[in-house]
């Protein structure tokens, strides 16, 4: 018995010296910060206005992770793979093409409406069948095997997608009404920036409405629910988790056009990095939630983009801006440690089996 | 031609044999009960007409059709609908969502209206608490709202699993009640119970299953004089 408490003891101790230290940084190095007050005041809106259209972008793609969590208990490690296979396809089959003819320069906005169509059928198209033949078959073994699945896939489509297309790095042409910056008030932002926080909006509204509202989403909640219940409603809960996984992907692909936008760089493995941080988003925001995937993505998209400047430079720490990756990991590990089920959601691991 | 037929069913969890054969009928317009101990397999044989366990040997029939050739969510298009055992009720959805979902089926915007209105005439507090979360109802009302969504449905068939369960006394009469007010309207019931006492009282026959087997089947009235059913179920010494 005491020996037991000793052990809970220290436990405790090491956890509350964990957030301590953790706590002792972030404030020692914003008040450094304020007191050396490096940067002007644009720059600060400037960092954050990118800081939300990241985190736009992880909401976006955060999404998918948690509706087919919501569905299936599952961590669908190859969702980063949705995202990049659309924009990849529709890059070299449409926006390379349209570029080099000139129609991108003459009607960028119907192009980049072609982009977007592409994309999302493409991403979709994926989604789809990799539910279909990877983890359907799966859907009753114990959670670890479609989990495991679920890396392969990614590996799969990463390999895929580097044989159908090269390793190389594509480029993704400038569309021209996005080019620049554009001011707003006192401060400057890139277009790139305003389009993606604009389009992040609508679709995640578009996208609870449906959840909400819709037939077909009612459906995907009842099955998140209960399967069996929802099939003696007369819901096909093979198709619902298709449509979930759709639903997931449209929103993967609509981020990778975005993605595009701003970065203009198309890669083969362009899909890791972003999906973690997607996931990390969704864990942040709690897993199965929604509003959660959304506040989680922008949270971590501001913490990532403010983060550096604010809590690591004043601790003089060279080029703190490299260090965003690990102010983001260092996030998920926090909240895994001592809120595993994130701002709104419910526990990751416990409960529903 | 019975409504429902059951044919020596066998079904099992693993090695596990819950179902040792079970047959059983239910004729149109009647109310049959199924009544036995915790473990006898009443909820498996519920489960495996919904086509939820499969059957290792056995056929069930449903006027005439053979069920197996259904998915389980094809069941509720041909009339067939189910009150599942622990209410299964959609704790996140709104009191009125849950009610859509029972609706799912159909196509028919009115009729699916007039059920609606008909089904909170019948549970007015359903009505109060539409857009209510169906989590944060009490029991009663969980079990309520159960029942109703499998109304709206509109089955011929209904296939309810102890309704009754976990509910206080005055609760279990209206459910019976409600029971029989549905069969009234012209739904057939086929209804599973731990509660032999209330469910002999509303049904017109009743089967006896013990581990996995029929012992008795008569009719209800039968039932409730048979001695070792009194002993067993009805708690009369
Ligand atoms: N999911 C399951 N896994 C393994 N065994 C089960 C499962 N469900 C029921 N059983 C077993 O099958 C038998 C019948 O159970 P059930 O049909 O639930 O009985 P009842 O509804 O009459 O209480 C019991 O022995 C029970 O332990
Ligand atoms: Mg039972």
């Amino acid at each position: 018995m005491l020996q037991r408490l000793k052990e809970i003891d220290m436990l405790d101790l090491f956890l509350w010296v964990f957030r301590t230290v953790i706590l002792v940084v972030v404030v020692w190095g914003t008040i450094a910060t304020i007191i050396e007050n490096p940067y002007p005041t644009q720059t600060w809106m400037e960092t954050i206005v990118a800081g939300i259209a990241q985190g736009s972008l992880y909401a976006l793609i955060a999404i998918g992770y948690t509706l087919v969590y919501g569905v299936l208990f599952m961590i669908n490690f190859a969702h980063g793979e949705f995202f990049m296979s659309g924009i990849m396809t529709a890059t070299i089959f449409l926006a390379g093409p349209m570029s080099a003819s000139g129609y991108l320069d003459r009607h960028p906005y119907l192009g980049l409406l072609w982009i977007t169509l592409v994309t999302m059928v493409v991403s979709t198209a994926i989604a789809v069948l990799t539910e279909r033949v990877a983890y359907r078959p799966l859907r009753y073994a114990p959670r670890l095997v479609p989990l495991i699945t679920a890396i392969g896939a990614s590996f799969f489509w990463q390999n895929y997608f580097r044989g159908l297309f090269g390793s190389e790095v594509k480029p993704f042409p400038q569309i021209a009404p996005f080019a620049g910056k554009i001011t707003l008030g006192s401060i400057v932002v890139l277009k790139t920036h305003l389009v993606v926080i604009i389009a992040a909006i609508l679709m995640l509204i578009g996208l609870y409405f449906f959840v909400m509202k819709t037939k077909t989403g009612k459906a995907i909640r009842a099955v998140a629910e209960n399967k069996d219940v929802a099939a003696l409603m007369g819901i096909d809960v093979d198709r619902a988790i298709s449509s979930t996984f759709a639903l997931g992907a449209s929103m993967a692909g609509i981020a990778g056009v975005l993605y595009a936008l701003v970065f203009r760089q198309i890669h083969f493995f362009m899909g890791f990095i972003p999906g973690i941080k997607a996931f990390t988003a969704a864990v942040l925001g709690g897993i199965g939630s929604i509003p959660g995937a959304a506040l989680g993505g922008l949270f971590l998209g501001m913490f990532e983009s403010v983060g550096p400047g604010l809590f690591l430079e004043g601790l003089g720490i060279p080029a703190p801006h490299q260090l965003k990756d690990v102010i983001a990991f260092t996030m998920l590990v926090l909240v895994l440690i001592f809120r595993p089920q994130g701002i709104l959601g419910e526990r990751l691991a416990e409960e529903k089996a | 031609m019975p409504m429902l037929e059951v044919e020596n069913i066998h079904a099992y969890y693993g090695n596990i044999q819950a179902l040792r054969g079970i047959s059983l009928t239910v004729e149109e317009g009647e109310i049959v009960t199924l009544i036995g101990a915790n473990g006898a397999g009443k909820t498996t044989t519920l489960r495996a007409i919904s086509r939820l366990v499969p059957l290792r040997e056995g056929t069930i029939k449903y006027r005439g059709d053979d069920l197996a050739q259904f998915k389980p969510h094809e069941l509720v298009y041909h009339g067939i609908a189910m009150v599942p055992e622990g209410r299964g009720i959609f704790a996140k959805l709104t009191v009125a969502e849950n009610l859509d979902m029972g609706a799912y089926s159909r196509t028919d915007t009115e009729g699916i209206q007039e059920d609606l209105e008909r089904i909170f005439g019948l549970f007015p507090r359903l009505k109060e608490r539409r857009n209510q979360v169906a989590g944060t109802l009490s029991g009663g009302e969980q079990q309520m709202l159960a029942t109703a969504r499998a109304l709206m449905a509109r089955p011929q068939l209904l296939l309810m699993d102890e309704p009754s369960m976990g509910l206080a006394p005055i609760l279990v009469e209206s459910i019976f009640q409600t029971i029989q007010d549905i069969n009234a309207e012209g739904t057939t019931i086929l209804l599973v119970e731990q509660n032999a006492t209330m469910a002999l009282q509303v049904a017109h026959r009743g089967y006896v299953l013990q581990t996995g087997e029929i012992v008795l089947a008569d009719s209800a009235a039968k039932l409730q004089q048979n001695e070792m059913v009194q002993k067993a179920y009805l708690g009369i010494e």
